[in-house]
């Protein structure tokens, strides 16, 4: 907790809504709390034309708490799986996916640790990561940031990262942007010449070294890296008040 | 008109060792569980499943009915890993054709338009192209000469070429239907279940109830929740319950404590060597009386 009383797991909140800044009318797709509570705050607040989805076959009205029961949520409009690949292949879309690995160029796992014929840990699968990362903008949330999820190299590339979009042609290259990374420890993107991953900022409580022990590659860290910014007292409240009054992010990240 | 209706045990009757099957739902909503179970029963074996992988995929591995599983993903949504799926890979005991969940979709589209393959850019630049090598790709026929090319950076662009998913049998779960086989979804996401319909050689549907011709379509139900009409189906079983224990809407919901059951069960082959003999090799209305049994305690 800092001194003016934020916690981690409000700083990651803000870090996530600030994936969504100026997005306009897209679908914001985050998995995971601190990404869902990150893209209903940037709808309460600087992106109110996101467009949310009750997780399920709908697009929702307004940003409504966290725990909103599915049957008090109001709906806009059907979005079932099928209409998602419209979505998704139109490119309007910003999804913020999870990473089990995720390593320098944006390359992320979800499929497999270990050998794909027979896995040491068989994850849940590739899922939409291979379309999704060469059709829309993509972020990606590592709640438990270590050399262990941020590794030298994927074991199987799900998501599609920066080195291997630009070997694949144009056909990978023309949509694909690999936004932002979001961890319990910093912000990251891939704003370098060769779209290596880059220190964007570290949150409030953590250091630049702890970020760099915790990194199972060389990460590039720009002399003029900044804290990640505070809450303001309307997003606080938003978050305490609004969102998520059964502080559900605090199971996610812990202070 | 023909009337469709058959059994739950004559559908599996008609299914084959080594056969490439698909099943409809999607994780572990409205998936054709009785089914799954009367497959795990018989003698069959070397299936090639396609599916949106939920309890169907694990319960199938579990009881070695599986050679090969074609899919996105495996999940029982509110419960992240389908811990028998997870063994059974771990194990090296069976294939995989992993593709990312769209790919998936147009294979079955390819297969329902009976085209080879349709291009899309998903997959490219992943590793689903390097554990899939027989995967190819498919260059643009429109160059930068063409009056046809909107986007200059598509000139002859280079696509993921997603083959047509052909199934040599599909099964789906609906809540209602009718005897000639039009199939009504009364949840929102009919999710890809007609196109496994349109993929496969024998389609069949499980539903809850069977009503009227003409019966499906009411004020209240308009003809939109009908997404799935008789030149698609070969045969329905009226089965209660027959996608229990996974999620469907409004029948009934998912049964969260049967499926932590179920997958508890994965950690300790005696428990599961029980929970097969209780709840997998008995009749389905054996099966029903012992989950409403299990509800009452």
């Amino acid at each position: 907790m800092t001194d003016s009383g934020v916690t981690r797991a409000e700083s990651c909140v803000v870090a996530c809504a600030e994936a969504w800044r100026g997005a306009g009318e897209i679908m914001a797709s985050p998995f995971g709390t601190i990404p869902s509570l990150g893209a209903r705050l940037a709808r309460l607040t600087f992106a109110p034309d996101l467009v949310l989805t009750d997780g399920e076959a709908a697009l929702m009205v307004g940003a409504p708490p966290i725990a909103t029961l599915p049957s008090d949520l109001m709906r806009e409009a059907i979005m079932t799986y099928r209409n998602v690949f419209d979505v998704v292949w139109s490119g309007r879309r910003h999804i913020m996916m999870m990473a089990s690995q995720i390593d320098r160029f944006g390359n992320q796992n979800i499929s497999a640790i270990g050998p794909h014929a027979k896995p040491k840990v068989q994850l849940v699968g590739v899922r939409g990561a291979p379309g999704n990362s060469v059709n829309h903008p993509t972020s990606y949330w590592v709640p438990d940031h270590s050399t262990r999820t941020f590794v030298e190299q994927v074991d199987v590339v799900s998501g599609v990262g920066y080195a291997r979009a630009f070997a694949a042609g144009t056909g990978a290259t023309r949509f694909h942007d690999i936004r932002r990374v979001v961890s319990n420890l910093g912000v990251f993107d891939f704003e370098t010449p060769d779209h290596r991953m880059r220190l964007r900022s570290y949150h409030p409580g953590v250091t630049v070294d702890d970020i760099v022990a915790a990194t199972g590659f060389e990460l590039t860290v720009p002399d003029d890296v900044d804290e990640t910014r505070l809450p303001t007292p309307e997003e606080l409240d938003a978050i305490r008040v609004v969102l998520d009054p059964g502080s559900l992010r605090d199971r996610e990240v812990r202070t | 008109m023909a009337d469709k209706r058959t059994t739950v045990d004559e559908i599996v009757g008609e299914l084959r060792s080594g056969m490439t099957i698909g099943i409809g739902g999607w994780g572990s909503r409205r998936k054709p569980m009785a089914v799954v179970r009367s497959i795990c029963r018989s003698d069959l074996t070397d299936l090639t499943v396609v599916a949106y992988g939920g309890p169907d995929v694990g319960l199938l591995c579990a009881t070695g009915k599986v050679r090969k599983v074609v899919c996105g993903f495996v999940t029982l949504d509110s419960i992240a890993l389908d811990p028998h799926w997870r063994a059974a890979r771990q194990r090296g005991q069976v294939e995989v054709m992993e593709v990312d969940e769209g790919m998936f979709f147009l294979g079955l589209q390819a297969a329902a338009w009976r085209v080879p393959f349709l291009p899309t850019r998903a997959g490219l630049g992943s590793d689903v192209l390097t554990i899939n090598p027989d995967l190819r790709l498919v260059r643009s026929p429109y160059d930068a000469d063409s009056p046809f090319l909107a986007d200059a950076a598509d000139a002859g662009v280079e696509l993921v070429a997603m083959p047509a998913l052909h199934l040599d049998a599909a099964i789906v779960h609906t809540n209602r239907a009718d005897a000639t086989g039009n199939g009504q979804v009364l949840s929102p996401d009919p999710f890809f279940d007609h196109l496994f319909l349109g993929a496969a050689d024998r389609r069949f549907l499980t539903t809850e109830r069977i009503v009227d011709e003409g019966a499906l379509v009411t004020e209240a139900h308009p003809v939109f929740t009908v997404p799935i009409h008789r030149m698609l189906t070969d045969g329905v079983a009226e089965v209660r319950g027959g996608a229990h224990f996974t999620a469907n809407p409004p029948d009934y919901g998912r049964d969260e404590a049967f499926q932590k059951e179920y997958a508890a069960a994965a950690g300790d082959p005696a428990e599961w060597d029980a929970f097969v003999a209780r709840y997998v090799l008995v009749p389905e209305d054996e099966y029903r009386a012992r989950i409403g049994e299990r509800a009452a305690t």
